[in-house]
């Protein structure tokens, strides 16, 4: 479904992705994970069209999406749920919704809006409930409910996530990794960018270690979870010191 | 019958995106953890960033049987010895064995290639699948025995050797598939007609063969001996051992687990690639391995990849069997031996003079290899005991060292034939 070759971006004079190559399967959840800064981000952030790629190539079905303004990835079936969920706090959580369907207005099938605000409250009861709440008034969960929410109403073939656990409770991410699962097996297909990896790879398919800009293993996330570098660098365990006790 | 359907079936394009992805990977990390390849790179002025295409592999150095020496035992590792979980090596003196390691994801990548190529020959859940490779530091026994298990067969760990016993195994357990070299399935089925049994008495149904090359008129012959259907697989402990390529039923030809193995066919002498479809000699990079990546390692294994593709639906490129070697090494009942091992080892022993000359022959099924070693004139005019007691010395070193038995016969001083330049060391009158 993506196919990403030698992929380089980066911000004025920084270079933070190098020569980046990568693939996502359609129905795949892959992962990419790395210490702050690695790249992560960006990564996404160049698929979506947010920041401009230097050299490389996204093919997204087929066609290169490279370059094309956020829009217009957007159209072609690639959402983003941003970092930091990005809701819009003065509006409603149903206008927050709304607002994610622009895509369906343009392309004349607005009717189905309807059907489709229904599918994410089923998904997400709680936005149900809170429909008419101030988006701003709603907890971190319920935020990145929210922001999940509003990138489905565009219909993505593809859905990329920028750290959808930052900052919630173990109980809410669990609720958050849920709903992703439940996405693949709808027959979505999930780029998730975590730093909690071991969730991560808890549901993923396979995954990537970003590491400065570099992809520096890849691998069934089976593989990478009992992979002792990855478990070190970016599971949290101190191997060493468990060895001792 | 496939084994990872999803992976052996790949279409060209994503087998593609899947192998620079992996190679891309691949040589980060061992520019990172391999001082070896981090000073090679360097030395080029070269950096793993370069790489955006599979055609930039060739723009990277070769990696030999003598950097692996060189390195002995654990220089070319890419994780810290806790990491690894397994270790094996080849034949050879101390200080030309070659070392490799495994981590726990290579084990079970190692084991789930096996499996392919075990399930492209036939091999299911049900089979019992008898093992005649000797267990030890060989790749080889130990490879395919994961394998096997990983599938579900029933592995009887039988080692080599002792045919007698070997058979009775085969009769009693009803074994099933059997899994060896092909001079010894040759040698199974002479016993089995010297001791009046037919193969019909016995279940086999499948064979895998490999570790040393063979022919299809051999083939032919250890199907009509065993009644059997047989495969060739090929691969080698400084890769991965077997695993590396296998035939399906289909038998055109090898099939190269390509999403982990990055395969080129070079000319011996001007190591540039061969034209697509001639013979040369195989050089592989590992794509995934964990523990002991290759870069661009010369396997010294003469043979071609094959045009087209197979009728079984594996897309995986298909090579031929391999039909001989670009160095000296002689395989001697699927043991690899260097000329050099044995000079080394006669260089050692006192009274020896420095010529000798291997003989290899082929006796019904199996290799026989005789040494022919000039001594010092003094022990010749001595007693029979001394000869003897020096022949038995040289034997044992001989096979202790080189893990495989062969004779010894000492001549007296200057018989061996000298040619101007350089010896003929190495006499091999085997045909296959």
């Amino acid at each position: 479904m993506l196919r990403i070759k030698n992929l380089e971006s980066g911000y004025g004079r920084l270079k933070v992705l190098k020569k980046v190559t990568m693939h996502i399967r359609s129905g795949e959840i892959v992962t990419i994970i790395g210490a702050n800064g690695a790249g992560k981000t960006s990564l996404l952030k160049t698929i979506a069209g947010l920041l401009p790629a230097r050299s490389g190539e996204i093919l997204f079905d087929t066609k290169d999406i490279g370059n094309l303004p956020p829009e217009k990835v957007v159209f072609r079936g690639c959402s983003l749920v941003p970092e930091g969920r990005q809701v819009f706090a003065p509006m409603t959580v149903r206008e927050n919704i709304l607002l994610g369907a622009y895509t369906q207005y343009r392309n004349g099938k607005g009717g189905a809006v309807r059907d489709d605000i229904e599918r994410v409250y089923g998904i997400f009861p709680r936005l149900r409930e809170r429909e008419r709440q101030l988006a701003g008034t709603l907890s971190g969960g319920e935020q990145q409910m929210l922001a999940i929410a509003r990138a489905l109403m565009a219909r993505p073939k593809l859905i990329m996530m920028d750290e959808p656990s930052m900052g919630l409770a173990p109980l809410v991410i669990r609720d958050i990794f849920a709903v992703i699962t439940r996405l693949r097996k709808e027959g979505g297909t999930v780029l998730l960018v975590e730093q909690n990896a071991r969730a991560a790879l808890g549901i993923a398919d396979r995954g990537y270690v970003l590491e400065t800009g570099r992809i520096i293993m890849e691998g069934e996330a089976e593989e990478l979870l009992s992979n002792r570098e990855v478990q070190r660098a970016y599971l949290g365990r101190d191997l060493d010191a468990e060895g001792k006790m | 019958m496939y084994w990872e359907p999803d992976k052996e079936c790949l279409d060209r394009e994503e087998l593609e995106q899947i192998q620079i992805e992996r190679l891309q990977s691949t040589l980060t990390r061992v520019y990172q953890h391999v001082p070896f390849y981090r000073k090679k790179f360097n030395a080029l002025g070269f950096s793993p960033e370069d790489v955006g295409s599979l055609a930039d592999l060739g723009r990277l150095p070769f990696t030999t049987k003598a950097d692996l020496r060189e390195n002995y035992p654990y220089g070319l590792f890419a994780v810290p010895m806790r990491e690894v979980v397994r270790v094996h090596a080849s034949s050879g003196t101390t200080g030309l064995a070659t070392v490799v390691g495994y981590t726990r994801n290579d084990i079970r990548m190692w084991s789930n290639l096996v499996a392919r190529v075990l399930t492209a020959g036939g091999v299911t859940k049900d089979d019992v699948v008898q093992i005649a490779f000797g267990y030890g530091l060989f790749t080889g026994a130990f490879g395919i025995h994961y394998g096997a298990e990983r599938i579900g067969a029933s592995v009887i760990p039988a080692s080599s050797g002792n045919t007698a016993r070997q058979i009775q195994i085969m009769r009693d357990f009803k074994t099933t598939a059997l899994v060896s070299t092909p001079s010894y399935a040759l040698l199974v089925g002479d016993t089995l007609q010297e001791m009046g049994i037919p193969a019909s008495a016995l279940s086999l149904r499948y064979g895998l063969f490999g570790a040393e090359p063979w022919s299809d008129a051999m083939r032919r012959e250890i199907e009509g001996k065993l009644g059997i259907v047989a495969t060739d697989n090929y691969g080698l402990s400084e890769v991965i051992g077997p695993g590396v390529s296998g035939e399906c039923l289909e038998r055109q030809g090898l099939h190269i687990n390509e999403d982990h193995f990055l395969v080129e066919v070079i000319h011996p002498e001007t190591l540039q690639p061969v034209a697509p479809g001639e013979e040369g000699e195989l050089v592989i990079t590992t794509l995934t391995k964990e523990a002991f990546p290759m870069i661009r390692y010369r396997t010294r294994d003469l043979t071609r990849l094959l045009p087209g593709t197979c009728p079984c639906g594996r897309t995986g490129r298909r090579m031929s069997r391999v039909t001989g070697r670009t160095d000296d090494m002689l395989i001697i009942k699927g043991v690899n031996v260097f000329p050099s091992q044995i000079e080394h080892i006669l260089f050692e022993i006192e009274g020896t003079e420095p010529h000798y000359q291997i003989v290899v022959d082929r006796k019904g099924a199996m290799d026989e290899a005789t040494v022919l070693v000039e001594v010092e004139e003094s022990i010749f005019f001595d007693q029979m005991r001394r000869q003897k007691e020096m022949m038995d010395r040289i034997q044992k070193r001989l096979a202790h060292e080189l893990g495989v038995h062969v004779d010894v016969r000492l001549v007296e001083p200057k018989t061996l034939a000298r040619s101007e330049g350089k010896a003929r060391r190495v006499i091999d009158n085997r045909k296959l």
